[in-house]
């Protein structure tokens, strides 16, 4: 098969699977930092044990995601100039500085407080204690934030021009604030905060359907109203920035736009057009087979009326080599996205709906069987979101890897193709591994559940600043010696 | 403006200098360790070396992903070129990353623990081997074109000279490696690595000559720097002062001093960083790419400076905090037994 001696697809295949891999962990770290930052927070204001309980339950399951995280970032580092050589020079001016940028303000800062956060309960005042988790979430979003100010300008390049084959940047800041930026950010830490949300409201209703006994049921019935208050903001808010980003793709990045729509004939502005539920993309007669479609639907979705006031172009409006490939997969990721994000936000309205009718006070909440049971299907749904939008956003670019300006099949390195094949298949089975694993050692914390008798950090920091070597001896933070 | 371009690489390749000694420095004695532990004794031991690196690991790996994304940034091409043609012993060292840091995870939950001490031992020695084959390869030079993209093979960094690299470089980390230890821990753990620091003391020194040694011979360059002139002098100080460092290491180690032989090793890897930097520079691929070719525009390096340049001093700060907050001795491990 020439797919396996072709150091292009080869190269795009690592980057496509190291890329999925390693954003399936920040994003519970990023969301769940977030919410370990409101425990705490509850935790110090109201000195209720329960809250401190959580706080170290779940941070149990960051850690857990953390390494891998890490683990899985430190390839996308250098990927870049591995296998996309031509393209790291050609945009490393304002690409690899962005890239400096992050890991500067955002993985040092997470770093540098983490050990803090993670082993420091009873080595650091309380107040210090609360700092560090603060900027271990800050300092995640942050990374978020310049990863994709980074990609959003592979999107939409602006703030500067190819001259001999090299980006050069006219203003920083505005390329900083290319055009697809401010939605894709928003969309993103919505999406790594929704996930968690999911998975935090998820998992404690796997819990009261266990039916471990009252304490358990009112621990999590806590952790699952967090979450669900903390929903009732995020998940419409979600669906609405969706709805932004894809008008941003409608001007921006038309021929995205057009497969993400299956659309072969352009639509001119003042008509009105259907838009597919379903279809059956048939890239070589340059139609779709099969088609369901809600009539004048187009126009509503993207400016809630029917007639289009601008036209969309279809994809025969650009030429065959400059078309994404995969319309197929393009059409259904995107319609998976927004289902669940739909599904999100019903699922948050039924929730809130039983809560405000009494129905999840301690005593009832066992017996919500079935809206349990949703809230545990829901839990995955966060991840397939997040991935179905990023092949999306980045097979909906293709042929480009820096839109309309840089072919991505001009810009991999000039490598052999066993070298690249013999990373991919490693990166396949290490990766598989830990996948694996990481189900395996959750599962098991999960089995575990809290623990609630840990005693609490203790008021006696003046003793351990005055006389440091009794404590010494032992690292761990005493609770931990279990 | 013309002394804009060169001042501005120049300040570039002093801050890049900086955190790559940094990273050596500190994820040296964390890959010493992590191969120290390939020979420790007992599962409890193996629990205290991971547990003094359990708050430091990340960070001190973040230096790297620092430098990663600062030489993207300021020397593009250089990014560019040195991975491509490193394309093997890059990643090799993630490889060795990605097992070690996903140990540290799984080996406190696991009950089979021998997959997971193998994965953090074998990890960190991967790892030590990429980084020693990728300083072997610069130092002998990237085949380039006159646009400075790689043009050779991607085996080329595989020689003789960077085998002894490399190999040196493990004797570095487990030198370092072993005197953190001596003032992490305490008893007989503390008394097996004043032996093991010995050890590396000594293989270290003989690597150190060796690479000496052969350097002007294998490589052309450096034997024009070597001995020109008014550069000779200082060249013919490095190895005195190597030697001198290496001296007093050895008599810390006799007189069972706690922090001192970590100081010493420290010294001697700013010696031998020192030594490579006025061996390299200007070059950033020696004798064929310089570090103003490779640079970025002015704007850039300007753009750079004021997002990354005021944060160094407030990264070491908070780095340090965390070095002062978990100081002390090791007595158990925090990872179940
Ligand atoms: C919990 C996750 C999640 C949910 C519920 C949604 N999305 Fe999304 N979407 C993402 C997570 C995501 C993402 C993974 O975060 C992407 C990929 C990159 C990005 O910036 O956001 C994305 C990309 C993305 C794009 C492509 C942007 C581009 O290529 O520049 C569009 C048009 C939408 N989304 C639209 C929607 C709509 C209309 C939704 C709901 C009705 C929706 N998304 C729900
Ligand atoms: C972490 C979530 C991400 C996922 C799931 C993801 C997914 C993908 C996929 C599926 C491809 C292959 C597209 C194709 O070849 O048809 C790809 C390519 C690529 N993406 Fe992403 N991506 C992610 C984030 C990013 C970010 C943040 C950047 C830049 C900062 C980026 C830059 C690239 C590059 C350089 C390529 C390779 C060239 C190409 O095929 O266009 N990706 N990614
Ligand atoms: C494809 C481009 C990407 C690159 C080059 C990249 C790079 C990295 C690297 C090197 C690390 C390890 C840092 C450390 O040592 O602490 C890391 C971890 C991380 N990445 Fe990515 N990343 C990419 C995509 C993303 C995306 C799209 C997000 C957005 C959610 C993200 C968020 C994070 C976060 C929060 C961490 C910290 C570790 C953790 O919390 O698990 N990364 N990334």
């Amino acid at each position: 098969m020439e797919i396996w001696s072709d150091t292009v697809i080869l190269s795009r295949l690592q980057f496509a699977l190291t890329s999925i891999f390693h954003m399936l962990w920040p994003v519970i770290t990023t969301g769940l930092g977030i919410y370990l930052v409101i425990i705490e927070g509850l935790w110090l204001k109201t000195r209720n044990p329960d809250y401190y309980y959580h706080a170290r339950f779940w941070a149990k399951l960051y850690v857990l995601n953390f390494g891998i995280g890490v683990a899985s970032g430190l390839p996308m580092e250098f990927e870049f100039g591995t296998n996309w050589a031509p393209f790291s020079e050609a945009t490393g001016d304002f690409f690899g500085s962005i890239l400096g940028f992050e890991g500067a303000m955002a993985f040092m800062l997470e770093a540098g407080f983490l050990g803090i956060m993670l082993f420091g309960w009873n080595r650091v005042p309380p107040i210090i204690h609360y700092l560090a988790t603060i900027m271990v979430a800050f300092g995640a979003n942050l990374s978020t934030f310049w990863i994709l100010v980074a990609n959003s300008w592979m999107q939409t390049p602006s703030g500067g021009s190819l001259v001999e084959g090299k980006f050069i940047v006219q203003d920083y800041f505005q390329a900083i604030l290319n055009p697809a930026m401010i939605d894709s950010v928003a969309h993103m830490f919505l999406a790594t905060l929704e996930t968690s949300l999911f998975v935090i409201g998820g998992i404690s209703a796997w819990y009261i359907l266990g039916q471990r006994g009252d304490r358990l049921t009112a621990f999590f019935g806590q952790s699952l109203k967090i979450a669900l208050a903390t929903l009732v903001v995020v998940a419409p808010l979600q669906v609405y920035i969706g709805h932004t980003s894809a008008e941003q793709v409608y001007q921006h990045q038309p021929s995205k736009l057009a497969a993400i729509e299956a659309r072969w004939d352009t639509v001119a502005a003042g008509e009105t057009a259907p838009w597919s539920m379903m279809a059956l993309p048939n890239a070589k007669a340059e139609t779709n087979d099969w088609e369901l479609n809600i009539p004048q639907g187009l126009g509503y979705i993207l400016e809630f009326k029917a007639e289009l006031s601008e036209p969309v172009l279809g994809l025969k409006a650009f030429e065959p080599q400059d078309r994404p490939p995969m319309i197929g997969l393009i059409f259904y990721c995107f319609r998976i996205m927004a289902g669940i994000g739909f599904f999100f936000v019903g699922l948050m309205g039924l929730t809130v709906v039983q809560w405000l009718r009494g129905k999840l006070a301690a005593a009832h909440l066992g017996q919500q069987t079935w809206l349990l049971r949703a809230w545990v299907l829901a839990a995955p749904l966060g991840y397939v979101a997040v991935e179905t939008g990023w092949t999306v956003r980045e097979v909906g670019r293709q042929p480009w890897i820096v839109y309309g300006l840089i072919r991505t099949s001009d810009a991999a390195s000039p490598l052999p193709a066993s070298n690249v094949l013999v990373s991919l298949v490693l990166f396949t089975l290490v990766y598989s591994v830990l996948l694996v694993a990481t189900l395996y050692f959750g599962s098991r914390i999960l089995r575990e559940g809290p623990n609630l008798d840990l005693p609490l950090p203790t008021g006696d920091r003046a003793d351990l600043a005055a006389t440091p070597g009794e404590f010494l001896p032992d690292q761990r933070p005493v609770e931990t010696q279990n | 403006m013309e002394t804009l371009t060169y001042f501005l690489p120049q300040v570039w390749f002093a801050i890049l200098a900086l955190f790559l000694f940094l990273y050596v420095l500190l994820d040296g004695f964390d890959l010493g360790v992590g191969i120290l532990s390939l020979t420790a004794s007992s599962e409890e031991r193996r629990g205290i070396l991971m547990t003094s690196l359990g708050n430091v690991w990340d960070a001190n790996e973040t230096w790297l992903v620092l430098m990663g994304g600062a030489l993207f940034g300021a020397f593009p091409l250089a990014y560019a070129t040195i991975l491509n043609a490193l394309y093997i012993p890059i990643w090799a060292m993630i490889f060795g990353f990605i097992f070690r840091a996903v140990a540290f995870e799984f080996r406190e939950h696991s009950q089979q623990k021998l997959l997971w001490n193998l994965a953090f031992g074998a990890g960190s020695f991967l790892a030590a081997l990429g980084q020693g084959f990728a300083l072997g390869g610069v130092l002998a030079g990237i085949a380039v074109d006159d646009q400075g993209h790689f043009v050779g093979s991607t085996l080329d960094c595989f020689s003789l000279p960077s085998l002894l690299v490399a190999l040196t470089l493990i004797q570095g980390y487990v030198l370092i490696g072993s005197t953190y230890l001596i003032m992490r821990t305490a008893g007989t753990l503390q008394d097996t690595h004043y032996k093991t620091a010995k050890l590396a003391a000594w293989t270290t020194l003989l690597g150190a000559i060796a690479i000496t040694v052969i350097t002007p011979f294998f490589y052309d360059y450096a034997r024009d720097r070597l001995f020109s002139q008014p550069l000779i002098y200082i060249f013919a100080i490095i190895p005195v002062l190597g030697i001198l460092l290496v001296w007093q290491l050895l008599r810390s180690l006799d007189q069972r001093r706690e922090a001192t032989p970590f100081v010493w090793s420290i010294l001697l890897f700013l010696l031998t960083f020192l030594g490579l930097a006025l061996i390299v520079f200007p070059y950033i691929i020696p004798t064929q790419v310089t570090i103003y070719q490779a640079a970025a525009a002015p704007s850039s390096l300007v753009f750079m400076l004021v997002f990354i340049g005021f944060l160094i001093p407030i990264m070491l700060a908070y780095n340090i905090y965390q070095y002062v907050v978990f100081r002390g001795k090791v007595v158990t491990s925090q990872y179940g037994d």
